[in-house]
């Protein structure tokens, strides 16, 4: 009998995070560096406020301003959120329904490629006429669109990037291709479904906030970034870009843990070798 | 059981690949009986796989008959006559040993409790017991294709088709899983039809061993291997072994020389 045995990978939380402290130590005492660095530098040189502020300064005007920014945050977070669910799980069925009949996927691919080069975000305008500028319905339709080709291109790889072997043997139990699907193609495909959705996260913020600069509800990040800036409050819109990071890194965090427990199975995820 | 029934039946079986025209398989005509272990052997893509996929229904010949367990071999596709097991393992990644092992069992409709039953039998039958809960990734090459056997003989198809099982793996452990194939060949009704490409490996496992030429691939010969069952690691040094891997050797030389549409 062979021996060679990787143990599998204890997950306790409390093991998870132990090694979690060791591998982001490096990454958390830069984060502080820079801050410190960029902090010194603008007290130091005397930076002026409206080329770059302190952090310290950003912080306080977002201690003051916090109901307002919280809420708008949440409004542009509410669009993102809503345009990536409808733009995932549409790109999700129409990979399915590409990945079931070949020659159809074939035909529209060209296309498909072909409207993800057209830069997305200059309908902003249009969608607003479609959907009303005050109803975050405008700004989901282009962070749906926006997420739609990366999460359907990554499917689809994933679905059709089944091993030979692994379908002859589903036709060796006379599988029908509807077990093929259930049992092979899908579960192959979730890592790939996973990295495309990642992606997506950052892209429907940004879709959402550069919606909000074409005009909408006054209560959204992208208006407040923009009003800020142009009054020269812009310590007021530096706070907002930092609410809008920490949503989109908390959205992009969301999706990475779902990745870790949908696929649990995956040795990238349970520390092994790939 | 009669001894003598044909599970595999190959008539005038020819094989054209559609794109460049090139004749893989040329009047193949081949009968694998019952309780058989028999080998096949020719020069790197000679058809082999071929062969043993169009007996599988995996791939349609061009020309001839296939009779599986004596019916169309698409029919006794659809009827799981045979468990198939190829040179990786293609285990499901996000399956677990045991689950891995289900697999034809669930494409079979069994409930649950008949198969954790069945997998637990398989498990001391391929000596995998405590890997149970194990993911492919965490096993070395021959237990993967461990695993890959006892998914195969799960639900106990009268026919084993298997694809350069071992051909991945260093010589060591290619001996002690040839060994084992022996075994569990014993302990279950199965017969085996092997592709392989190890003169050595076929003389050794086999009850026959059926020599191909390189493309398109004819039947050189046939040997019978006389060596006494059950074999072991003596085998191998039996002066009977050598004499019938020099057979099987000058069988394949034979071939090459007959091989006149394309040099080797």
């Amino acid at each position: 009998m062979s021996t060679t045995v990787v143990q599998p990978v204890p997950r306790s939380f409390g093991r998870m995070m132990g090694r979690g402290a060791r591998d982001w130590a490096p990454a958390v005492a830069i984060f502080v560096l820079g801050i410190a660095l960029w902090e010194g530098l603008v007290r130091g040189l005397d930076v002026q406020r409206f080329l770059l502020p302190a952090p310290s300064e950003i912080l306080s005007t977002f201690w003051d301003e916090r109901d307002t920014l919280v809420s708008a945050g949440l409004f542009t977070f509410k669009e993102a959120v809503g345009g990536f669910l409808i733009g995932s799980a549409f790109a999700v069925l129409v990979a399915l329904v590409l990945a079931r009949w070949r020659p159809l996927g074939n035909a529209l691919m060209p296309y498909a490629i072909a409207a993800n080069a057209v830069p997305i975000i200059a309908f902003a305008p249009i969608t607003n006429n479609w959907f009303g500028i005050l109803s975050p319905a405008s700004k989901m339709a282009i962070a749906a669109v926006i997420v739609f080709f990366p999460v359907m291109v990554n499917t689809l790889r994933g679905l059709t990037s089944v091993r030979p072997e692994s379908v002859e043997l589903m036709r060796s139990y006379a599988a029908r291709e509807r077990d093929i699907f259930r049992r092979v193609r899908i579960p192959t495909s979730l890592p790939y479904l996973f990295t495309g959705l990642k992606v997506a996260t950052v892209l429907a913020m940004i879709g959402a906030i550069v919606g909000d600069y074409f005009g909408g509800s006054q209560d959204a990040l992208g208006i407040q970034i923009r009003r800020s800036a142009g009054i020269f409050a812009f310590e007021e819109a530096w706070a907002a870009i930092f609410v809008a990071s920490v949503l989109g890194i908390a959205f992009y965090g969301a999706v990475a843990l779902a990745e870790r427990v949908v696929l649990s199975w995956h040795p990238s995820v349970r520390g092994g070798r790939e | 059981m009669n001894e003598q029934a044909a599970v595999v039946s190959l008539k005038s079986l020819t094989k054209d690949f559609a794109r460049g025209g090139v004749r893989a398989l040329q009047e193949i005509d081949l009968e694998v009986r019952q309780r058989e272990f028999v080998s096949l052997i020719g020069p790197s893509g000679c058809g082999k796989s071929t062969l043993l996929r169009i007996i599988g229904d995996l791939v349609q010949p061009t020309s001839g008959e296939v009779v599986v367990n004596g019916k169309q071999a698409h029919q006794a596709r659809l009827d799981r006559d045979y468990g198939i097991v190829f040179q990786d393992a293609v285990l499901y990644d996000w399956r677990t040993v045991a689950k891995n092992i289900a697999l034809p069992l669930e494409m079979l409709s069994w409930d649950r409790t008949r198969r954790s039953e069945r997998v637990g039998e398989m498990v001391e039958l391929v000596e995998l017991a405590g890997f149970e809960g194990h993911y492919p990734w965490q096993l070395s090459g021959g237990m993967q294709q461990r695993v890959s056997i006892a998914r195969a003989l799960a639900f106990d198809p009268p026919l084993l088709l298997m694809d350069e099982p071992f051909g991945a793996l260093d010589e060591m452990t290619r001996e002690r899983m040839n060994m084992e194939l022996l075994r569990i060949w014993q302990e279950s009704s199965s017969t085996i039809v092997f592709v392989t490409h190890s003169i050595a490996e076929a003389v050794f496992l086999s009850t026959r061993v059926v020599v191909l030429s390189p493309r398109p691939a004819r039947i050189t010969g046939i040997v019978d291997i006389d060596l006494p069952q059950p074999r072991n690691t003596d085998t191998r040094e039996q002066e009977r072994f050598f004499e019938l891997v020099t057979q099987v050797r000058e069988l394949l030389r034979t071939g090459d020389r007959s091989g006149e549409e394309l040099p080797a």
